[in-house]
C-alpha cells in the first residue's frame, strides 16, 4: 500500500477533499439561491406567460447567455478583481466561491426555466380558474409541479460545479483539483493524480445517485 | 328548469374574442349572446374550431372578451378588480378534458387545494370538507393516491370534487368527457346530472358530441365559426334541427331517406314525444282514414328521460290531407320533407 502510493500524503488528501466539499456546498447553495429566482423570472417574463415583459426577458436572456458563453477558466481570471473586493481575497475556498456561483447560476437558471416549461399549461389554467393569486400559482402549483425537474437540474449543476472546483484549483483555490495539478501533473506523481481522480469520481457518483433518488421520490407522474 | 325569463345566472351580451396571429386577427368568437338560467344544464355544441373552448373561458374570464359583456349574477365580470375576479372564479368551478390535476399532489390534496388558496377554512375544516367531497364522487378509498395511479374516469371525478370544493353555483365543463370511454362518459354525466339536481348547480357544458347534450342538457346552443346558429330546448333542436351545422352534428341527412317526389305522394316527418310516443296513433289513423303509407326512416329514443319518436313516411292514396290533420290532432308534429 505505502509502496504503491509512495507520494500520497493522506492528511493532505483529506484536507483537499474537505476544501472541495466546502467549495461545492457553498457555491451550490448560492447558485440555487440566485439561479432559482432568475430561472423563474426568465420563465414568467417570456411572451405568453403570466408576467410577459419582452424587454426585460431579452435583457435577462442576454446576460445569462453572455455568462454561459465565457469559458470557466477565463471567467476565473476575469472575476479576480471582483472577488477581491467582495471577499477580500481571491485565494482559497472563499476566493473560489464568487466565480463558481457566477459561472453556475446562469446555467442552473436555464435548467429551472426548462423545468417550468415542462409544467402542463392546463394545470396552470386550472389553478387560475380556482381564483389563485399569481404568488399562489407560482409557489403552490408551478414550483411544486416542476420540483422533480428542478432537483434534476440541481444534480447536473452540482456535478458541473465539481469539475469547476477542480479548475478553480489553477488560480489557487485549493481542493482536489489543485492537488492533482500541482503534484500529480507538475511533479509527475501519478499516484496522487489517480487518488484525486478516483475521489472526484466517487463524489460525482454519490451526487448523481442522491439526485436520482430525490427525483424519483418527488416525481408522481 | 328553463326559466330564461328570470334573471339569468350567466349572461353573455354580444361577446367577441379575437386573437392576434401572424396571419392577422383570428376571430374565435364573433358576437355571441346567451342567457343561462340558474339551475339549468346548458350545452354548447360545435365542431372543433367552432370557438367552444374560447367561449366557455370567457365566462370565468380565463379569456378576456375583445368586446361585449359577461354578466354573472347581475355583475359585469369584465369590470371586476383582480380581487373581485378571484372571488368570482371561486364561485365558478371548472373541469377539463385532460383533467389538469396537480401531479405532485394526492387526490385529497388536489381537492383541498382550492380551499387552501381561499384560506377561509382551518386545516380540520378543510379535511372534513375533502372527506365529504370524496364521498360525493365515490373516491373515499383513493384519497392518498396520486393522479397518475387513477383511471380517466377517476381523474375526472377528482376534477369534479376539486371544482366543487369552494361551493360554486356554476360548473363549467370543457369537453369533460371527450377523453373518456363511453361507459365512463355515462357515469360522469350521471354524476353531473345528480349534482345539478341535488345542489341546484348551474352547468355549462361544451362538447362536440350530441349524445352528451341529449343525455344531460336542458337547453343547447349550436356554435359554428364563432356564432350561435341555433339554440333552444334540447328536444326541439334535436328533433327539428334547422341549421346545416346542427344536422351535421346529428349526422342527419336533410331528406333522411325520403324517396323521389311523385305525384299524389307526400313525404312527411312525424315527431312525437311524451305520452304520444306510447300511443298506437299510426295504425289507428291509417285505419280511420284509409291512407296508404310507406316507412322510410325512424328512430325512437329518450332525451333527458323523455321518450320521443321520429318517423319519415310517404302518404298516398285517398285522404292524405285528413290523415295529416289527424296526426296533428293526436299531438304529433308534422313537417313536410323535400329532397
Amino acid at each position: 500500500m505505502s509502496a504503491l502510493f509512495a507520494n500520497v500524503e493522506w492528511p493532505g488528501i483529506a484536507q483537499a477533499m474537505l476544501e472541495t466539499l466546502a467549495m461545492l456546498i457553498g457555491s451550490l447553495v448560492l447558485t440555487v439561491a440566485l439561479g432559482l429566482p432568475l430561472g423563474v423570472l426568465l420563465f414568467l417574463t417570456d411572451k405568453g406567460q403570466m408576467f410577459a415583459r419582452p424587454g426585460l426577458n431579452r435583457l435577462l436572456a442576454f446576460v445569462v447567455n453572455v455568462l454561459r458563453s465565457v469559458p470557466f477558466i477565463i471567467l476565473l481570471i476575469l472575476m479576480i478583481p471582483v472577488t477581491l473586493t467582495m471577499m477580500g481575497t481571491s485565494l482559497g475556498v472563499r476566493g473560489a466561491i464568487p466565480p463558481l456561483v457566477v459561472g453556475a447560476a446562469p446555467f442552473f437558471a436555464r435548467l429551472v426555466e426548462t423545468a417550468l416549461r415542462e409544467v402542463d399549461r392546463g394545470v396552470v389554467e386550472a389553478v387560475q380558474a380556482m381564483g389563485a393569486k399569481p404568488r399562489q400559482i407560482i409557489l403552490g402549483a408551478l414550483l411544486p409541479e416542476a420540483l422533480p425537474g428542478i432537483i434534476a437540474g440541481v444534480t447536473v449543476t452540482a456535478i458541473a460545479l465539481v469539475s469547476y472546483t477542480a479548475m478553480a484549483g489553477v488560480v489557487g483555490a485549493g481542493g482536489l483539483g489543485d492537488l492533482a495539478v500541482r503534484f500529480g501533473y507538475q511533479r509527475f506523481q501519478t499516484d496522487v493524480m489517480v487518488v484525486t481522480v478516483v475521489l472526484l469520481l466517487i463524489l460525482v457518483q454519490i451526487l448523481q445517485t442522491v439526485g436520482d433518488r430525490l427525483v424519483a421520490h418527488f416525481s408522481h407522474r | 328548469m328553463t326559466g330564461s325569463q328570470l334573471q339569468p345566472r350567466i349572461e353573455l351580451v354580444d361577446v367577441a374574442k379575437t386573437f392576434p396571429t401572424e396571419a392577422g386577427d383570428m376571430a374565435a368568437v364573433r358576437g355571441v349572446s346567451l342567457r343561462i338560467a340558474a339551475g339549468e344544464v346548458f350545452g354548447i355544441i360545435g365542431e372543433s374550431g367552432a370557438g367552444k373552448s374560447t367561449l366557455v373561458r370567457l365566462i370565468n374570464l380565463l379569456e378576456r372578451p375583445s368586446s361585449g359583456r359577461v354578466i354573472v349574477d347581475g355583475e359585469d365580470a369584465t369590470k371586476l378588480s383582480p380581487e373581485g375576479l378571484r372571488g368570482l372564479r371561486r364561485r365558478i368551478g371548472m373541469i377539463f378534458q385532460h383533467f389538469n390535476l396537480l401531479s405532485s399532489r394526492t387526490v385529497a390534496q388536489n381537492i383541498a387545494f382550492p380551499l387552501e388558496l381561499e384560506g377561509r377554512l382551518s386545516k380540520a375544516q378543510i379535511r372534513a370538507r375533502v372527506d365529504e367531497l370524496l364521498g360525493r364522487v365515490g373516491l373515499t378509498d383513493h384519497a392518498g393516491q396520486y393522479p397518475a395511479q387513477l383511471s380517466g374516469g377517476q381523474k375526472q371525478r377528482v376534477g369534479i370534487a376539486r371544482a366543487l370544493a369552494c361551493g360554486p353555483s356554476v360548473l363549467l365543463c370543457d369537453e369533460a368527457t371527450s377523453a373518456l370511454d363511453p361507459e365512463t362518459t355515462d357515469q360522469v354525466l350521471e354524476l353531473l346530472a345528480e349534482l345539478n339536481r341535488d345542489l341546484g348547480l348551474t352547468i355549462v357544458l361544451i362538447t362536440h358530441e350530441m349524445d352528451v347534450v341529449r343525455q344531460v342538457c336542458d337547453r343547447v346552443a349550436v356554435l359554428e365559426r364563432g356564432l350561435v346558429v341555433e339554440q333552444g330546448e334540447v328536444v326541439d333542436v334535436f328533433l327539428d334541427a334547422e341549421h346545416p351545422a346542427t344536422r351535421r352534428l346529428l349526422r342527419e341527412d336533410a331528406a333522411d331517406g325520403a324517396p323521389e317526389p311523385a305525384p299524389g305522394v307526400r313525404t312527411v316527418r312525424l315527431t312525437y314525444r311524451g305520452a304520444a310516443a306510447y300511443a298506437p296513433f299510426l295504425s289507428r289513423i291509417a285505419q280511420e282514414t284509409g291512407v296508404d303509407f310507406s316507412l322510410h326512416a325512424g328512430r325512437v329514443a329518450r332525451i333527458k328521460g323523455e321518450a320521443f319518436g321520429q318517423l319519415t313516411l310517404s302518404l298516398s292514396g285517398r285522404n292524405v290531407v285528413p290523415a295529416l290533420a289527424a296526426f296533428e290532432a293526436a299531438g304529433v308534429r308534422v313537417r313536410e320533407v323535400t329532397r
